[in-house]
């Protein structure tokens, strides 16, 4: 294969190009209630060339490698089509690699009927829940394989192994109907979707009690976030601005996004990361061949760097940080993120809690999405905080922001992080695209919660 | 594809393979200025086959061997549910227009003019703005054949316009832009680039709105953002069925204000959620899921009519995986009213052009809440200028059971949604 990829780029007039070829094998579950809905696997193979000429770039997608010169014939005349000036891309050391998928228990080792007991244990137990009026699984596996050559002369084979499991149990009484959901990722380790028993049974308890729950009223509240809904919040607020991709071509936002900027207080840290080891963000050279890295966003509350593919970095004068990632041979890679989070503070959670008179204390996450400058994250779990303790529960909230005044707002950083693992990013038409992110319990002042 | 449903007979009672090619072109802009040029080809084929009363289900995109797509659905199938359904004998059916060849023969230079032209316009109309987004054309084959006999196949083109626009002003960003979508070519680039001035020229100044009930229009794009969501999950026979819809037990009652009509049409001409027949090869018809406020009917696929005694309404649609219940252009009737006529009705008030984090919400009773992300306050009759940092919460069926008005100004939201403006009487605003 490597000797196929290497010449179908050789001969060709383009300042770059890479191939990047996918294999992978999937199977998912899907029940709706006591049915199950689905249950189905999926083969792909196919491929892409990107090229990049005088600044243009041409990408050409496909599912049969038989016409590979000629597609990357098509994507060099496409990139000159569009390039009239001069390219900028990081220079790379080519980089010759095999990286076998990491695994502890292989989920593609798992049969179907195994996979299957463990969710129908989950069922029952949500569905033997008084007042639950039905339920939503959706669990999927995937084994992959992307190849990766260039006309630089790197040649990588990574694998990969990604599985996720959302559960979600809902209630329903005299026309009103809640729901409370539970989401489980990891790169390659079915243990993780097993003995969750105690916390389904855990998320059709809370769907029924929202049931009576009140809904908290419309305002600004001091809040705060556990670690799973403030990873999301530090990926919402503040990751997605960090992307380079947002910025390189703007020069407003290029003053904006300043390096040096101050954000947030002294011990505000945050990282993002392929580097750091065992998460679903976490690999070893991105889709454009540069190795994984950490780097910190934000250092002791100042800007200090950002997110990276080559392109980016050159233009603005910075080095790669390994974000380019694409979701599937259908996409070129764009600046994503991997592995997101805020670093620990030392504040204890009574201690965080204790001064407010009245705040809300938002746990879990729904969803999320940004503008850039501003932000909307919801909790899947919700109470009030009343003269410094948790009182009653609350009904999800919708929480938002101003990335550029609300993390000046986290005024104490718990001490204990911890990686959520269940979610994936959207963005440019790639999702869900793996990725993690965590933080430690966080208190933000003045935070917009919706509410009627 | 008849290799597949071959060799799937041999272990199987019956069989059904649906087949999707692709072609695909998209022309990006970036930061204003052409980017890059893409090729996007595609062939994916789903095989649904029914062993011993079980229905197993596998896919595969580029080159599969038939044995081996076969061997994975039957290795599903005794774990699949119990069909209560036949797969339906397909029949040709060219009864609504959704290919244009004149698609295939829009060139590059044309694409790239297109969007250049709309770029250049909207740059002349406000300096410092960055523009991004893409003009594609495309055309898809649809080829579905069953072991119940006969074959039925469709081609649909697509040309699409997006484009945005990025502001950054006083320290904060101002989002704006427009989508169009057609079966058929698309010329008018001053139909985006006038809607993205138009929302411009709204959001010219800033505008603060204070903590309250007010009332409130949603815009064509408010509409399609904050509103359809929960109304699109509590018609799906599948919710109904689950018990999970606030209107399971609503067929035939008044839940809606008497100026709303609801429908899914997919035998609308030359738009892209159109097309003969579903995913399954059932006949595609115009559904009418509320007729004047009553709740007439929810859209099914063929498994989903099984189990609930009812029959497919042509709406079983692939989304990665079998087909569920789905749908494929909704249709919001419009009203008389002009959008300007509701903004001078109104004393204090907000018009919702795009939320975010509507989708956020607890859909399924209809609650939503979100952050304008682009939004205009209303003071004594007129626009004032741009609200910003405020979040609105609401349920769709407390808005929509009284409307004041409907606007009549319908639109294609991005070719799946076409609806006018709606004004309610009250929406509770949280502001900073």
């Amino acid at each position: 294969m490597k000797d196929r990829l290497f010449s179908a780029l050789k001969g060709q007039k383009a300042d770059y190009i890479e191939v990047r070829l996918d294999e992978s094998k999937s199977s998912r579950l899907v029940y709706r209630g006591e049915r199950l809905e689905e249950a189905g696997k999926t083969a792909s193979t196919g491929g892409c060339v990107r090229a990049l000429v005088r600044g243009g770039w041409g990408f050409v997608s496909f599912n049969s490698l038989d016409r590979l010169a000629e597609n990357v014939a098509l994507a060099v005349n496409q990139a000159c089509h569009v390039g009239n000036i001069e390219s900028q891309f990081s220079p790379a050391t080519p980089v010759v690699d095999t990286v076998p998928a990491e695994f502890k228990k292989n989920p593609i080792e798992v049969n179907l009927s195994a996979k299957k007991n463990i969710l129908d244990e989950y069922n029952r137990i949500m569905l033997g829940t008084k007042d639950i009026q039905t339920t939503s699984i959706g669990y999927a596996d995937t084994k992959k394989k992307v190849t990766l050559a260039t006309s630089e002369g790197t040649y990588i084979e990574q694998g990969r192994i990604d599985l996720n499991l959302r559960l979600s149990a809902i209630a329903s009484k005299d026309g009103d109907v809640q729901q409370v959901g539970l989401s489980i990722g990891s790169k390659g380790d079915f243990a993780t979707v097993e003995n969750l028993h105690e916390k389904v049974h855990d998320i059709a308890n809370r769907a029924v009690a929202l049931l009576s729950a009140p809904n908290v009223k419309g305002g600004t509240y001091t809040v705060v976030l556990d670690p799973v809904l403030a990873g999301v919040f530090v990926h919402e607020a503040f990751g997605h601005l960090s992307e380079a991709d947002h910025i390189y071509e703007n020069p407003q936002m290029r003053q904006l996004m300043v390096l040096g900027r101050r954000f947030g207080g002294k011990h505000l840290n945050i990282v993002d990361g392929a580097a750091v080891p065992g998460y679903r963000g976490s690999f070893k050279y991105d889709d454009e061949g540069t190795p994984a890295t950490k780097t910190y966003l934000i250092k002791e509350g100042v800007l200090t760097s950002r997110l990276h593919s080559r392109e980016t970095a050159a233009k603005m004068g910075e080095t790669p940080t390994g974000n380019a990632r694409a979701i599937n041979y259908t996409h070129p890679p764009i600046v994503r993120m991997t592995n997101t989070f805020i670093e620990p503070g030392s504040t204890g959670f009574e201690e965080m809690i204790s001064g407010i008179d009245e705040g809300v204390y938002a746990k879990d996450w729904y969803g999320g999405t940004t503008s850039l400058e501003m932000f909307t994250f919801s909790a899947g779990e919700a109470y009030m905080i009343r003269n410094g303790k948790i009182a009653e529960m609350i009904r999800p909230v919708v929480l938002t922001g101003n990335v550029f005044t609300t993390l000046g707002n986290i005024d104490a950083i718990g001490n204990d992080l911890d990686m959520n693992q269940g979610g994936g990013c959207g963005k440019a038409g790639q999702s869900p695209l793996p990725v993690s992110n965590g933080s430690p319990h966080i208190r933000i002042r003045n935070c917009l919660v919706g509410g009627k | 594809m008849d290799d597949i449903l071959a060799v799937a007979c041999k272990s199987a009672q019956s069989a059904e393979v649906f087949r999707v090619t692709s072609s695909r072109t998209p022309v990006q802009f970036e930061a204003n200025r052409l980017k890059q040029i893409q090729t996007k080809d595609s062939t994916a084929t789903a095989l649904r086959l029914v062993k011993d009363g079980r229905v197993g289900f596998a896919q595969a995109s580029g080159r599969i061997n038939a044995a081996e797509l076969v061997n994975m659905a039957l290795d599903t199938s005794q774990f699949g549910f119990q069909a209560g359904f036949t797969f339906p004998y397909l029949q040709p059916n060219n009864t609504v227009r959704i290919y244009d060849p004149s698609v295939e023969n829009v060139t590059i230079d044309d694409m790239i003019g297109l969007g250049s032209a709309i770029i250049d316009a909207v740059c002349a109309n406000t300096a410092g703005i960055l523009c991004e987004g893409s003009v594609s054309r495309g055309t898809a084959t649809f080829e579905i054949a069953s072991s119940e006999g006969g074959r039925a196949s469709y081609r649909r083109t697509n040309f699409s316009i997006s484009m945005d626009g990025m502001l950054v002003r006083d320290g904060g960003i101002l989002y704006v832009g427009d989508i169009q979508s057609s079966c058929r070519v698309l010329s008018d680039h001053k139909s985006i680039s006038g809607e993205i001035i138009r929302q411009l020229e709204l959001a010219r100044e800033n505008a603060a709105l204070r903590s309250g009930t007010f009332p409130v229009i949603f815009t064509p794009y408010g509409v399609a953002g904050a509103l359809l969501s929960p109304l699109i999950s509590a018609f799906n026979g599948k919710t109904v069925l689950d018990g999970a819809s606030p209107l399971k037990d609503k067929r035939g009652s008044y839940v809606f204000d008497n100026k709303f009509s609801l429908s899914d049409d997919p035998t609308i001409p030359y738009q892209p959620g159109s097309g003969p027949f579903d995913d399954e090869g059932v006949q595609t018809r115009r559904n009418t899921l509320v007729y004047r406020g009553k709740v007439v009917q929810f859209y099914y696929d063929l498994h989903t009519a099984s189990l609930a005694g009812s029959s497919s309404t042509g709406n079983g649609i692939r989304n990665g995986g079998m087909p569920s219940p789905a749908i494929h252009a909704l249709v919001i009737e419009g009203g008389g009213t002009s959008l300007t006529d509701m903004i001078k009705d109104i004393k204090e008030g907000i018009v919702i052009e795009q939320l975010m984090g509507a989708e956020q919400g607890n859909i399924l009773n209809g609650d939503f809440s979100g952050n304008v992300l682009l939004g205009y306050k209303i003071e004594n009759g007129a626009v004032t200028g741009r609200v910003k940092d405020t979040m609105v919460s609401g349920n769709v069926y407390q808005l929509l059971k009284e409307v004041v008005a409907i606007g009549s100004d319908s639109r294609w939201i991005g070719g799946y949604v076409n609806t006018p403006s709606i004004y309610c009487p009250a929406i509770s605003v949280s502001a900073k």
